[in-house]
């Protein structure tokens, strides 16, 4: 075995998303960089299983029993156990170009975008639409609404936060987004789906905030973008599932020097005063013959919440069902994929609820099969299945369901200046990574004192070649 | 089926060009990146230091006038080293080599497991290659020699594997590796099976310069 340094400029523990893609920056950067997780695979939380882990994930089958037999090869299934897509235009395909981490991965679109007006029996789904000309066609507005929808997604176009000509005379420092959608006459089930399916706020309390116009302009823009750059949907999807994303990024840093330890345990964390210097930590799994203990210093630690339970706090919970069906969703043209929103006010809540919906399309699972994860942010302590129904009301017949108990969402209690552990955020509810790619960009700053400018990522490693 | 053999496929009458993906596997500092080193460039460096800088590196081999074998060679990255590689290494690999080092008898017992590892996690087709390195410190030193060539070549022939004793330094039986792998492959049965992004009916490619390339291919279906 080759021999561990007893010096590195940074340790990384936990290897979910965020963490490996900070991995493969720094590495890229010129860091040394030792990368641990406890378990013997990649990407902790935001990791892609097979179906035979999944149900002994949730132990949800009588012992003695193989369920997941019944549903083939279980190596076949890729089942994420974040349900997130990849927005085209965002920051994470960005940081996914730049470092050419795309070398790796294969991406196909989402077939479609939809969401959900109304409730019960009677709710409709639509596709969400992406520019003026789909909003003239879509059935989700009346005749005089689509034509207010058109001037207000064509403004949003020629918005420019710099150029005050263009903001219809409201003053955008202290406006709101509902004097905004006064401003074009906009009906509520209008600024329902603006607001939720395309800005994709996960409840309302955008709506008043002073001003919070542009954030919210940005979000409606970034959405239309990414529709343009491919078609159909908003959102992109790697083969395989999510969980080749931080393996993706694994090898990055590891092509340049990272050095890479699963299955490896972090018995204790090394202070001097009131810093972290280092780690003590054991290599080899419980049922691994040999275990090797080692310690060795850094400059800093970063990591994910679990790895730091005494420094991090519970900011929210996630409520979360993965089904497998044998159908797509109905009202969605028989897309092999697709996110659906149920926006909170249609079905008296605070939070929407999302379905994500993948297959055989992905290379997630075999063909025939579909995989729909439906989520939301819990509003309630108990009885939190009632707050999933009206997303699992619209999967049909459901073969399997896997949940659990409400998923904590963890944020760290301090930024880690003072002392060098620097902790990544939980994946939030979000249908997408950019908040992943902030938490990224944050912790980057947090850590080194520098911006992260994902541009540059390319021509350090040509230079390099 | 012509029309699945790879991108230039279509250039002549009776070429065949296909591209597949090989890794390469076994225990540190047996000799992984300098065989490929000696493939792909020509070149033998020996105070190389571990694996460090490239995502892959291609090497085309041409069979006969017609037929153009590209592999796309995955190196290790130094994942192997405490046993973390990622199931991404083994997808979709058309073939392997794995290395040992003739020197070193344990390297063998090395090599074994990750022949078992890639029957575990690979396409149930794919292609091994046993590659046994350093044979020019045995030709120099016959009594250094740890592995004789006959077991190696039994275990070989019991998994079903190519086998060749290699040497990176001098060049012996580098290309003559390669090349047996080449003839290997199902040339007639399929094209590449990892594709670059874009040539899957409804992939994207996510290049600046070339994503607007395969928009063709990926709006057509309303």
């Amino acid at each position: 075995m080759e021999e561990i340094s007893p010096k590195y400029d940074v340790i990384v523990l936990g290897t979910g998303l965020t963490e490996c893609i900070l991995s493969g920056v720094l590495s890229v950067k010129g860091k040394k960089v030792l990368h641990i997780d406890r378990n013997d695979h990649y990407g902790g939380e935001a990791a892609s299983v097979n179906i035979e882990a999944l149900f002994k994930t949730y132990g949800n089958y009588t012992k003695g029993e193989e369920p997941w037999k019944k549903y083939g090869r279980a190596n076949d299934w890729n089942i994420d156990l974040v349900p997130k897509l990849l927005m085209s235009s965002g920051q994470l395909t960005n940081i996914l170009v730049s470092t050419d981490v795309t070398r790796y991965l294969e991406f196909k679109q989402v077939a479609g975008s939809f969401v959900q007006q109304g409730t019960g029996p009677k709710a409709t789904v639509a596709k969400v639409p992406s520019d003026a000309g789909e909003a003239l066609k879509s059935p989700l507005m009346g005749i005089f609404e689509k034509r207010r929808m058109k001037s207000f997604i064509e403004w949003v176009g020629t918005f420019d936060l710099k150029d005050p000509s263009t903001h219809k005379g409201l003053d955008m420092s202290r406006n709101t987004m509902k004097e905004v959608y006064d401003k074009f006459g906009l009906e509520a089930g209008t600024r329902d789906f603006i607001g939720h399916a395309m800005a994709l706020y996960l409840d309302d309390s955008y709506v008043d905030t002073p001003g919070k116009a542009p954030d919210a302009i940005e979000r409606i823009r970034l959405y239309g973008n990414s529709v343009a750059r491919y078609g159909k949907s908003p959102y992109i999807y790697p083969l395989y599932g999510l969980g080749e994303l931080p393996q993706g990024f694994a090898r990055l840093s590891a092509i340049y020097g990272g050095t890479y330890m699963l299955n490896t345990s972090v018995d204790e964390v090394l202070h001097e005063g009131s810093k972290a210097v280092g780690i003590k930590a054991t290599m080899g799994g419980a049922d691994s013959p040999e275990k090797i203990q080692f310690e060795t210093k850094a400059d800093m630690i970063l990591g994910d919440p679990s790895y730091f339970p005494g420094k991090v706090k519970v900011v929210g919970h996630v409520l979360k069902a993965i089904c497998i069906l044998k159908h797509p969703l109905a009202g969605t043209n028989d897309s092999d994929s697709c996110q659906l929103i149920i926006p909170q006010s249609q079905v008296g809540r605070k939070n929407d609820i999302y379905i994500a919906c993948v297959s055989s399309a992905h290379n997630v699972c075999p063909k025939g099969y579909y995989i729909a994860i439906v989520s939301t942010i819990a509003e309630t302590t108990s009885n939190h299945h009632l707050e999933l129904q009206p997303g699992l009301d619209r999967l049909g017949k459901i073969e399997e369901q896997f949940m659990g108990a409400p998923i904590p969402l963890y944020e760290p209690i301090d930024d880690g200046r003072a002392d060098n552990i620097f902790i990544s955020k939980s994946y939030d509810a979000t249908s997408h990574f950019e908040t992943t790619t902030d938490d990224v960009k944050d912790i980057y700053y947090r850590a080194t004192g520098e911006e992260l400018k994902v541009e540059g990522l390319r021509d350090v490693q040509v230079a390099e070649q | 089926m012509a029309s699945r053999a790879g991108p230039a496929a279509g250039r002549g009458m009776n070429t065949r060009f296909a591209q597949f993906k090989l890794v390469l596997l076994g225990e540190s500092a047996v000799g992984k990146s300098s065989i490929v080193l000696r493939f792909v460039k020509d070149q033998f460096d020996s105070y190389r230091e571990s694996t460090i800088g490239a995502a892959f590196l291609t090497q085309t081999i041409s069979l006969d006038e017609n037929t153009t074998v590209k592999f796309e060679i995955w190196d290790t990255a130094g994942q192997e080293r405490y046993k973390s590689l990622a199931p991404m290494y083994y997808r979709n690999a058309n073939c392997a080599v794995v290395v040992y080092d003739i020197t070193q008898s344990a390297s063998l017992d090395k090599a074994k497991a990750w022949v078992k590892e890639l029957q575990r996690q690979a396409n149930e087709n794919i292609i091994i290659a046993l590659a046994g390195n350093k044979l020019d410190l045995v030709n120099e030193q016959p009594d250094k020699r740890a592995v004789p060539t006959a077991e190696a070549e039994a275990y070989a022939n019991e998994a079903g594997l190519l086998f060749f004793e290699t040497s990176a330094k001098t060049a012996e039986n580098v290309q003559e590796l390669f090349t047996a792998i080449a003839k290997k492959l199902p040339l007639d049965q399929v094209g590449p099976r990892h594709t670059r992004p874009g040539q899957r009916p409804g992939g994207v490619s996510l290049g600046p310069a070339e994503g607007r390339d395969t928009q063709a291919g990926g709006a057509c279906s309303c």
